[in-house]
């Protein structure tokens, strides 16, 4: 782990979204009441109105998103919180916020599910909820960190891409992380990257809201400030307005995912531990990140070669890294929290050029190092007899 | 010749989705010469609708728009107001809109007072989806998923709105256009959250399965339902389950939401603290 500096303090997961959401600039908070992702609206209701910024506890789930995206184009960073059940209930006013690309920031505090499922355990089952949950063929961006303080660092970059692409990012948590306390350091509010979504240069009567520069993202205006256009869910031409021109739809659907694609390096985060001459790779996130990096040392002092590969990026998946590890190393294990969602990306990234063997547990419990370096030694025990 | 009308439209969205005799542009215009009226600087106006034929009127009029999603257009509205207390909020929603899948959120933003004026265009139909009952359907009507009557009683959207909190009340029709946008004035200039009915006609939907064809049938039928606060109070129980009540029923003045907030933040000023 990296050694921490300056402002040191201990904060809970939680708490520490609050902090990294206030250093990125956040005015707006729409949520409500859920398990275990309650501690970052009391953060948000307590400090907002400080900074002049507004809290507002709405009727349900759906208001809260909805809240939150009528913020957003006023011009406000805006951000909601919840877990499982109110993550199904903003799913299509995310999709809403996709196809209007309005910068906002979702945090799902992940409990065991389906349905109202473990509400104060933890779980990494919503993953690929995070990347296909809304209806329609969209790109998305969700960031997973694995300690309190990546999340305060997460919760910044989740603000900065939103306003960069101009694209909802969903960071997600799981109930450990956000409850655990950890050391945290708070840099100074100078020494913090902030980015602040394009705003048009040109004059009102020329401004064409969805018409994209060449990086493929159009600036933005927000509501009141002159620029007078029309926001919709129905798919949409460069004035905003409705369309049903084959070639405007398809443009339009192909740009939305573009923007993503052609930036991909600039989204993926991901850290390399003891992979240099590793035959063996475990690739983790969230919480399990925790668990595996045990796992590595273990294996280590028992002369096994094993490497972590640790995405905080977790959509767009980072396909390319993948597959050159599938041809470095002979094995891939993919411990996480349920039976085997982000396995199934790496297994396509891998494209058969090494063996890629899940590891789930869905009993409300954390992986613990123990058997993540049990289910190694069991696969290399595969390999021997083969 | 321009007229008003002319100057606060989007004249590239026309022509319009609306059907034949549809009482959706007749409400566009009660608005658009409600707003004339007030003089309001366009660039500080957001109107927000949900999903269904009367949502479309946020696509055709020349201000900050927003077609939201079934149901949730005052949500939307709220965090535009929250976030941004000086403009002006108008929200458009039909009556399945705004009374089922939205109907939460109207006793809440009632409930809250916020700023925004709702403006509820009752056709008494899903008339986008092809006429079915919705939670405005008179008992004993007919709708493509009522065809032996409608079993359901109906919210009355003044009642609702008064209990829940808002701020003013008043109900129109179609019939009465000048009426109609005399009362969306006082909902726009009033503080609070004012809500205005307008009881609208779908000739295609309500009227083809209700016996009247005609749009002319259906504003005669509409000419007949809706009576004067005064008539009203005069008649039986049973005299009233046929008739509407129009005019104003609520103007009272209470804080809205956006000047309660200010106060908190005022408040968490004054306290101060990091934590």
């Amino acid at each position: 782990m990296n050694k921490l500096k300056g402002n040191i303090k201990l904060l809970q997961g939680n708490e520490a979204c609050v902090e990294g959401a206030i250093l990125a600039g956040v005015r707006f908070f729409a949520g409500y009441p859920i398990t275990p992702s309650s501690e970052i609206a009391e953060g948000m209701a307590r400090r907002l109105p400080r900074l002049g910024g507004k809290f507002v506890q709405m009727e349900d789930e759906i208001a809260s998103m909805a809240a939150v995206i009528g913020a957003s184009v006023v011009g406000l960073k805006s951000l909601t919180a919840t877990s499982g059940p109110g993550m199904c209930l903003k799913q299509e006013n995310l999709g809403f916020a996709i196809t209007n690309e309005i910068p906002c920031v979702v945090v799902n505090a992940q409990r065991g599910g389906p349905s109202t499922g473990l509400p104060t355990k933890p779980s990494q089952g919503d993953m690929m909820q995070a990347r296909w949950g809304t209806h329609g063929d969209h790109p998305i961006i969700a960031l997973a960190p694995s300690t309190v303080n990546e999340i305060l660092t997460l919760t910044i970059k989740a603000f900065n891409f939103s306003e960069k692409y101009r694209i909802p990012v969903i960071l997600l948590l799981d109930e450990v992380i956000a409850h655990m306390r950890e050391k945290v350091e708070i840099p100074a509010p100078e020494d913090v990257e902030i980015v602040n979504r394009k705003k048009p240069t040109i004059p009102p009567e020329e401004y064409l809201p969805f018409k994209p520069d060449e990086d493929g993202i159009p600036p933005m205006a927000n509501f009141g400030e002159g620029y007078r256009y029309h926001i919709t869910g129905l798919i949409h031409n460069y004035k905003g307005l409705p369309t049903s021109n084959s070639q405007e739809i398809d443009a339009f659907i192909r740009r939305l995912h573009n923007k993503i694609q052609k930036n991909i390096k600039d989204i993926l985060i991901y850290e390399e531990y003891l992979l240099e001459d590793a035959d063996t790779a475990l690739i983790a996130y969230g919480s399990v990140v925790r668990a595996a990096e045990r796992t590595v040392k273990l294996a280590r002092k028992e002369g096994l070669k094993v490497g972590l590969l640790k995405l905080l990026t977790i959509w767009p998946f980072c396909f390319e890294e993948v597959n050159r590890l599938a041809q470095q190393v002979d094995l891939i294990i993919v411990p996480e929290m349920n039976l085997g969602q982000i396995v199934l990306e790496v297994e396509r990234a891998a494209q058969g050029k090494c063996r890629v063997v899940p590891y789930g547990r869905v009993d409300g419990e954390l992986i613990n190092p123990i058997e993540i370096l049990g289910k190694v030694q069991e696969e290399k025990n595969n390999e021997d007899c083969n | 010749m321009k007229t008003v009308i002319d100057s606060y439209i989007r004249e590239e969205m026309f022509p319009h989705i609306w059907c034949p005799g549809c009482g959706n542009g007749i409400v566009l215009g009660a608005i658009i010469r409600a707003i004339d009226d007030l003089k309001w600087d366009k660039d500080k106006i957001v109107a927000v609708s949900g999903i269904g034929c009367s949502s479309r009127i946020t696509g055709y009029v020349d201000f900050c728009t927003m077609n939201t999603i079934h149901g949730r257009a005052l949500p939307f509205a709220t965090g535009i107001k929250m976030a941004n207390p000086d403009l002006k909020v108008i929200v458009v929603m039909g009556d399945g809109d705004c009374s089922a899948i939205g109907g939460n959120h109207f006793i809440h933003a009632a409930r809250r007072n916020i700023d925004l004026t709702a403006i509820i265009i009752n056709n008494m139909i899903y008339g986008m989806t092809g006429g079915q009952y919705s939670p405005l359907t008179p008992t004993g009507k007919f709708g493509s998923t009522a065809p032996y009557g409608n079993i359901d009683q109906s919210f009355d959207l003044v009642e609702l709105a008064t209990a829940a909190g808002a701020s003013y009340v008043a109900r129109g029709t179609v019939y009465n256009p000048r009426q109609s946008a005399s009362l969306i004035k006082k909902a726009l200039d009033k503080k609070g959250f004012s809500v205005v009915e307008i009881i609208s006609d779908c000739p295609v939907s309500y009227g083809k399965m209700n016996k009247m064809k005609s749009p002319v049938d259906m504003l005669k039928w509409i000419k007949d339902i809706a009576v004067s606060k005064k008539v009203w109070e005069g008649l039986s129980p049973d005299e009233k389950k046929e008739k509407y009540a129009v005019g104003e029923f609520l103007n009272k003045d209470r804080p809205d939401y956006t000047a309660r907030y200010k106060e908190i933040i005022k408040k968490a000023q004054e306290m101060g603290g990091n934590k």
